[in-house]
């Protein structure tokens, strides 16, 4: 939504810009605890995206007016680094942009974290976005849960986001860049694969009924992919465990 | 937490004065070093360096800028420093620590004084030059933050291509070659406790030392230097540690492809 320049046909013979059927999602990988000093942490590499969480807690909540006495306190921020785009230079520090995703992908989480356990303290999770590709956010939650696993955070379930999009008036999957920018809607979704709720949900463009159901279809079967995906990482830490941490950027 | 310090910094003191470290290494050695350059795709230039378990990485952007009216025909360049919070239980959000200020001074200062980018060449017209950013991200902190962020910035720096510049504006994804750079400069970091000095300190180490010395070198040249903390250096550590800077400069060197 909102590109500049002159709009490229999105669509070709049921084809997408990068040569993606409409189902397609982006080649994903994600590798879990790579970094040393996080209590969890997740690394993942979605299409030209590469997404980097950490989590800290459950550990005393400070300053003391924001604890709960009832539960831990979910803390989120999502940070994009000022080289992560492909135009300009970024700046540091959170916008009004960064602040609303790290508020609805705070709320997806307090849904599953079960909280109640550790009252008075907070969970804490950083995401920061080394490179971007659309479908940030979406890297974000993916990542963000497999890093809250692996500091072993008890959930009642393993999130994942993915986002669709209306391009050329067909609703399709996992959004790229450019069809970020040019396409007619975009629609990011955070499931819990256990229940089929929806945890995070965001839209823009214009959808008729149908077009949002497809679109939650779509969502939906790609959000199956990405559990596994999520799984697969968690199993090698055990499977395969290393010595050294440290990120290796594919 | 500052009984911890004193314990580990009486435990440290009593390694230290035989000439040992709590990691086995000898006084002289770093711990293993990691370099990967050119890993993103969106930046300029890039790279991720690892030293034990310190973490960081370096994106260089290009931007077109106004140039400072002190220097009105030379290209900016400017380098910032983000310890993330993901990085450290010791970091917090907020605006830049002390910390992370000085750390940034440090690794530009190397880079800056040893002029080992031409910014002469990034003259476009009075109004317009190239600027040049070189983000280093924190990524995991243990100790020694200095040596890992100068060593990931010239990785990035070496990775770095020129964009292309027409009518003044930069045409994303196309470059003309390679950022000339003309060597290599990297940076020692040392701690000292009592009258013992001892390269790369982890981060316990750096909670018991008395002070850091920080030399960054091109070869032959001293090109930057920083003291840190409250101990002192002599005039004889200082030329010691010169010497010894020269000659590990040679080895992180080899670690940076050309």
């Amino acid at each position: 939504m909102g590109g500049q320049g002159e709009k490229p046909a999105l669509l070709v013979g049921g084809r997408r810009v990068d040569g993606r059927g409409v189902e397609d999602v982006r080649p994903l990988k994600i590798v879990a605890r790579v970094l040393n000093d996080a209590e969890g942490s997740a690394y993942v590499e979605w299409g030209k995206n590469k997404v980097l969480a950490g989590v800290y807690g459950p550990r005393e909540c400070i300053p003391r007016h924001d604890q709960s006495l009832y539960r831990a306190v979910v803390k989120c921020r999502y940070n994009m680094a000022p080289f992560s785009g492909a135009e300009e230079h970024g700046r540091s520090g959170p916008n009004r942009r960064s602040k609303e995703i790290s508020k609805v992908i705070k709320e997806a989480f307090e849904n599953v974290i079960i909280s109640e356990n550790f009252p008075k303290t907070e969970i804490s999770i950083f995401v920061e976005v080394l490179q971007s590709d659309g479908g940030t956010r979406c890297a974000a939650v993916t990542a963000a849960a497999v890093a809250l696993a692996d500091a072993g955070i008890p959930m009642k379930d393993l999130i994942g986001a993915v986002a669709v999009c209306k391009i050329d008036g067909q609703m399709a999957v996992d959004p790229g860049k450019e069809e970020d920018n040019f396409g007619e809607s975009d629609m990011p979704i955070a499931f819990s694969p256990r229940t089929g709720d929806v945890l995070l949900f965001q839209m823009d463009g214009l959808l008729t009924r149908e077009e949002l159901a497809r679109g939650l279809e779509l969502a939906r079967k790609a959000s199956m992919k990405i559990r596994e995906a999520q799984m697969e990482a968690i199993r090698k830490v055990y499977d395969e465990p290393k010595e050294d941490r440290f990120l290796l950027i594919g | 937490m500052e009984s911890m310090n004193e314990i580990k910094r009486d435990t440290l003191g009593a390694l230290i004065s035989q000439g040992k470290r709590g990691d086995g290494r000898g006084m002289l050695d770093y711990r293993k070093i990691n370099v990967q350059g050119g890993i993103l795709q969106n930046p300029e230039g890039s790279a991720i360096v690892s030293i034990g378990k310190s973490q960081v990485m370096a994106g260089i952007k290009f931007d077109i800028a106004k140039p400072f009216p002190d220097r009105p025909k030379e290209g900016v360049l400017s380098t910032s420093a983000d310890l993330l919070p993901l990085a450290s239980h010791l970091f917090e959000t907020g605006p830049p620590s002390d910390e992370a200020i000085e750390l940034a001074r440090v690794v530009d200062r190397g880079i800056r004084s040893a002029n080992i980018i031409d910014l002469s060449s990034f003259y476009i017209d009075d109004e317009k030059v190239l600027a040049v950013y070189i983000d280093l991200f924190i990524l995991d902190h243990d100790g020694n933050l200095i040596d890992t962020a100068a060593l990931a910035a010239m990785g990035a720096l070496l990775s770095a291509r020129m964009p292309k510049v027409e009518e003044g504006k930069i045409i994303r994804g196309e470059f003309t070659g390679k950022v000339p750079i003309k060597e290599k400069v990297v940076t020692c970091t040392f701690g000292k406790l009592g009258d013992k000095a001892f390269l790369d300190p982890s981060l316990d180490e750096e909670k018991g030392m008395d002070c850091r010395l920080t030399l960054a070198t091109t070869p032959g040249h001293l090109c930057a230097a920083q003291k840190g903390g409250w101990g002192a250096v002599s005039e004889k550590d200082l030329m010691e540690l010169f010497d010894i800077s020269l000659e590990k400069g040679k080895e992180l060197r080899a670690l940076l492809n050309d």
